[in-house]
């Protein structure tokens, strides 16, 4: 892919020693870039729903490198050896149609893509963001909401609530409901898996597991304003035994998040530090689906005025 | 008087916008000064401003780009410096209200007023004159579209000076952009030169299509016209068939906006995601506009620089339809992560992977293209070699991002952002830049610099590699696109090299300029006195460089595909002595006046300065009107005038 010039000075002898000086100063620039290169984020996954994804993704790499190293290597070696200047190379210039060739060219994309369309069928069904996982174990209940700029997450069984802060029992599947109070937003734990969009007036779903107690980040992707860098927070997975205990302690210090709370809540805020609620109206989630949280007259006026918009597009 | 207009619109507490305001002003101005001390301006208008010449309007909208690139790279700097020291606590310099405007305009600026100008500039300059044809269907619209979209462009970058922009991302995504929650004249800026654009985009897709249906030279078949001919019609058929809705969406958002509609707001029945929906059904063919004339110009430099014909020509037209249908089947995959069924999810996915056949079928016919022929590795040839390695990475990644589960990790990720930067530089930019060298001595008569045009490409390579592997890694680490300042120390090297990449590539844009220079400065030596300095096959080097008002004297009459090559092989260049008059269109400044209107119509509408809005917009109607009744449209030059003009050029040294 060069023009013969670089290939002059390649083939010069002896080689040049500032180049090599160059070179040695490279290397140790190139090993702390791969220090860097530790494992995090979706490649290194520590549930069920992420293991699979990161699997799914390694494999149509994977599956895509059979033709795409090949390709590139002939662009470059068909490129190289016709070049004008080669007086070994066979011309063939009005060579344009090949009926078998062609039917190559079409074949090696359509076979991928059949491969890959299987593959993308059947990940698509298994790895659906509602479906339930399958475990012994109840799943726990989790209610999502996004907020100018934080999370809160309601624990409707347990009746506790908490803000940029997610304490879940490992081993146990988590099913969440996602909503927005404001503008729309995305719910992301990469080392868990999936993403899925939370929207003002609509519900999604996610189902979730941490294999391991640990801590991992969470993180909001949907750009939604000022406070958008810091709409951080962590998913710590406790053992299975100590999440009853947290939750005691939860209920037993920190405010109530009733309806002047909520309102509080609501106002915009960035980089705010995790809170706990020692309780919360269960039903608050499907109050700020239907955007009667703040106002009650709406509940009173019914649903007369307002077309459906409310039904969930996420189910 | 002034609606919402204040002085306080003026950034005088903000040194960056002001600053950079000020520099700009004292450019504009002493570009103005200058063009008046030289009297230029009677040139500047007759030949340039008020023209209707495709070619010159080409060369308009590719200058428009370009100078636009420049603006759109110093956003993509700025934002790159600042990810690269805003880490672990530190804020950069850049607060959020104004690094959002900044990745907002970037976005905007770089799909509507860069890669958008330099498709149509080429498509217009070089479309008539490979369909061996005089002009455009319609002159004078091309002229009012190319000013409309120089409207857009003035608007946008009003916003640095009078206001602020959008904070919203390219997107401008509902409720953000609504009343509620952007209740600034930012997103208005933004709504309002997409329109104005919008407008003067359409009208060069209408053109552009009944041109290529309509008008072609004797023995001109559909099946004998070149590849990028093939990619300009599919591209301009999406143009035609998506910006409207792009324009009736905002138009939606414009009602919620202006008079409290609820197309899309959060409450009284709004639905956000009808906007997302209706913006990716434009989006994504708006994808394929951009990259399908790019596909057409290496099919093009491909096929002159291996001197042999394109390989499997009727597999690269129905690969380029079969994209142009497929594109609007496969908007859902830009959010798969809204939580739709398992199977809409998995037939959107589907249908995305199956666009990679005709583009894996293009890429195997380049690849045979090559396959016995005599390659000359001119820049363009670079930039096409460039390209297509690159893009079979992008592609790769794309079809990655096709899977849904795959996607739901690296959605709204620097992975998706390092995705698309692949495919459009690696794809559109690398195309309009060979482009740019392969046709820029039919434009202007002499050759662009070889040297300078390969340290370009080397530098915009290697940069691209730099700038945008660090963050498909910092994707897959979780790192979300659009982020004001990262937490994560670890994050710090790869932001470094990313950063670096982005000097690299600044270096590639000064080789660029460094080009240009050398090469007029040395024109004299670098003259192209044949028309045909790269031994091309299609009727555009067929013509003098740069070729007459009229292009061809005599039409050609085409008998085959490549048919200039074919008439090299059998000696038929010369052209015969012209025996019928032929007309030119006038030139008008019915383009200019509308976009001049338009533009303080816009100006009018973001500020809520309605008689301003209602003055202009009679202006407008009265434009049009005066234009559609005007009589004499066209100049008729006679049979004996047009010979006289031949043989003065071509006693001139210019055969043609």
């Amino acid at each position: 892919m060069n023009s013969g010039t670089a290939s002059r000075s390649a083939r010069q002898k002896p080689r040049d020693p500032r180049g090599w000086r160059v070179f040695h100063g490279l290397v140790p620039a190139i090993a702390l870039l791969l220090a860097s290169c530790r494992q995090a984020g979706i490649t290194d996954p520590r549930g069920p729903v992420a293991s699979a994804e990161w699997l799914l993704m390694i494999n149509a790499t994977e599956i895509m490198l059979v033709v795409v190293v090949p390709v590139i290597l002939a662009i470059l070696g068909f490129a190289w050896w016709f070049r004008s200047s080669n007086d070994r190379a066979n011309r063939d210039p009005h060579w344009a149609y090949e009926g078998s060739v062609e039917f190559v060219t079409w074949s090696i994309p359509a076979l991928v893509v059949i491969l890959l369309g299987g593959v993308t069928w059947l990940s698509a069904h298994q790895l659906d963001p509602r479906a339930p996982l399958a475990s012994n174990v109840k799943p726990l209940q989790i209610d999502v909401v996004s907020l100018d700029w934080k999370w809160l997450f309601i624990y409707p069984d347990q009746r506790v609530a908490t803000v940029n802060e997610l304490i879940i029992p490992a081993g146990t599947p988590v099913s969440f409901q996602l909503t927005s109070a404001t503008v729309m937003n995305s719910f992301f734990v990469p080392q868990l898996g999936s993403q899925i969009y939370a929207m003002t007036g609509m519900t999604t779903h996610l189902n979730l597991l941490a294999d391991k107690p640990g801590d991992y980040p969470g993180l909001a992707t949907n750009f939604n304003g000022d406070g958008f860098s810091d709409m951080r927070f962590v998913v710590t997975a406790v053992a299975a035994g100590d999440f009853d205990g947290w939750v005691a302690k939860v209920r037993s210090a920190g405010g109530a998040l009733d309806d002047p709370a909520y309102g509080q809540l609501t106002k915009p805020s960035s980089a705010v530090p995790p809170v706990t609620y020692r309780s919360v109206d269960p039903n608050l989630f499907e109050r700020i689906v239907d955007q009667t949280a703040l106002n009650p007259d709406k509940a009173r006026a019914g649903n007369a005025w307002c077309p459906p918009a409310t039904a969930a597009a996420g189910g | 008087m002034l609606g919402r207009l204040t002085l306080a619109a003026i950034p005088f507490n903000e040194p960056i916008p002001l600053i950079t305001s000020l520099v700009v002003i004292l450019i504009v101005l002493a570009v103005l000064g200058t063009v008046t001390v030289k009297g230029w301006w009677p040139y500047l208008w007759r030949e340039w401003i008020t023209s209707v010449d495709h070619k010159r309007i080409g060369v308009m909208y590719v200058f428009l780009g370009l100078i636009m690139l420049l603006r759109g790279f110093a956003d993509a700097i700025m934002m790159r410096t600042q990810q690269a020291i805003a880490i672990g606590g530190a804020q950069g310099y850049l607060p959020p209200d104004h690094y959002d405007q900044i990745f907002s305009a970037h976005g905007t600026i770089m799909i509507f007023f860069v890669a958008m100008p330099l498709i149509f500039g080429m498509m217009n300059f070089v479309v008539p004159l490979q369909l061996g044809v005089r002009d455009v269907a319609f002159p004078a619209l091309n002229s009012v579209a190319f000013w409309l979209t120089a409207s857009g462009a003035l608007l946008i970058n009003l916003s640095l000076f009078v206001g602020n922009f959008a904070r919203t991302g390219w997107w401008n995504y509902p409720p953000l952009s609504e009343l509620a929650f952007s209740p600034d004249v930012g997103v208005d800026y933004y709504l309002w030169s997409l329109q104005v654009s919008g407008v003067g985009t359409l009208l060069g897709g209408i053109n552009m299509v009944t041109t290529i249906l309509k008008l072609r030279c004797p023995g001109m078949s559909y099946f004998r016209m070149p590849v990028f001919c093939w990619t300009s019609l599919a591209a301009s058929m999406l143009i035609v068939a998506a910006f409207p809705i792009l324009t009736a969406t905002f138009v939606m958002l414009l009602l919620d906006r202006y008079v409290g509609m609820h197309f899309f707001t959060i409450d009284a029945g709004g639905n956000q995601m009808m906007y997302v929906n209706l913006f990716w059904i434009w989006g994504h063919p708006e994808v394929y506009i951009l990259i399908l004339p790019a596909f057409g110009v290496y099919s093009e430099v491909v096929a002159t620089f291996s001197s042999k014909p394109i390989f499997g020509y009727r597999s690269m037209v129905l690969a380029t339809l079969a994209i142009c249908i497929l594109s609007f089947m496969v908007w859902l995959h830009h959010f798969f992560t809204m939580g739709a069924g398992a199977d809409v999810n998995a037939f959107f996915g589907i249908m995305s992977s199956i666009i990679a056949v005709p583009t894996g079928v293009k890429v195997f016919n380049w690849l045979f293209t090559m396959y016995g022929g005599s390659i000359r590795f001119t820049t363009p040839v670079l930039f096409t070699l460039g390209f297509m390695v690159t893009f079979v990475i992008g592609g790769m990644t794309g079809v990655l991002l096709a899977v849904p589960p795959v996607d739901f990790v690296v959605h709204n990720t620097v992975f998706l952002v390092a995705h698309f930067h692949n495919v459009i530089i690696g794809g559109v930019v690398f195309g309009m830049f060979a482009a740019y060298n392969y046709w820029f001595p039919k434009a202007f008569g002499f050759t662009l610099h070889d040297g300078w045009g390969k340290a370009s490409f080397w530098c915009w390579l290697i940069g691209f590699y730099l700038a945008f592997v660090p963050l498909y890694v910092l994707g897959l680490w979780g790192m979300a696109r659009r982020l004001q300042h990262v937490d994560d120390p670890s994050w710090r090297p790869m932001l470094l090299v990313a950063e670096l990449g982005a000097f690299v590539i600044f270096a590639g844009i000064l080789c660029q300029v460094a080009q240009l220079y050398v090469s007029i400065r040395t024109r004299e030596q670098r003259r192209d006195l044949t028309g045909d300095p790269w031994d091309g096959r299609t009727l555009e080097w067929a013509t003098s460089s740069p070729p007459p008002p009229y292009n061809f004297a005599v039409m050609p009459e085409v008998e085959t595909l490549d048919a200039f090559a074919e008439m090299k092989r059998t000696g038929q260049t010369a052209a015969p002595r012209p025996q019928e008059a032929i007309e030119l269109p006038r030139n008008v400044p019915v383009g200019i006046v509308t976009a001049f209107f338009a533009t303080f119509a816009g100006f009018g509408a973001i500020w809520h300065i309605w008689w301003l809005v209602i003055l202009t917009l009679i202006g407008v109607g009265i434009t049009a009107s005066a234009f559609g009744w005007s009589e004499h449209r066209e100049d008729e030059i006679s049979a004996d005038e047009l010979a006289r003009r031949e043989d003065a050029r071509l006693s001139t040294g210019n055969p043609a």
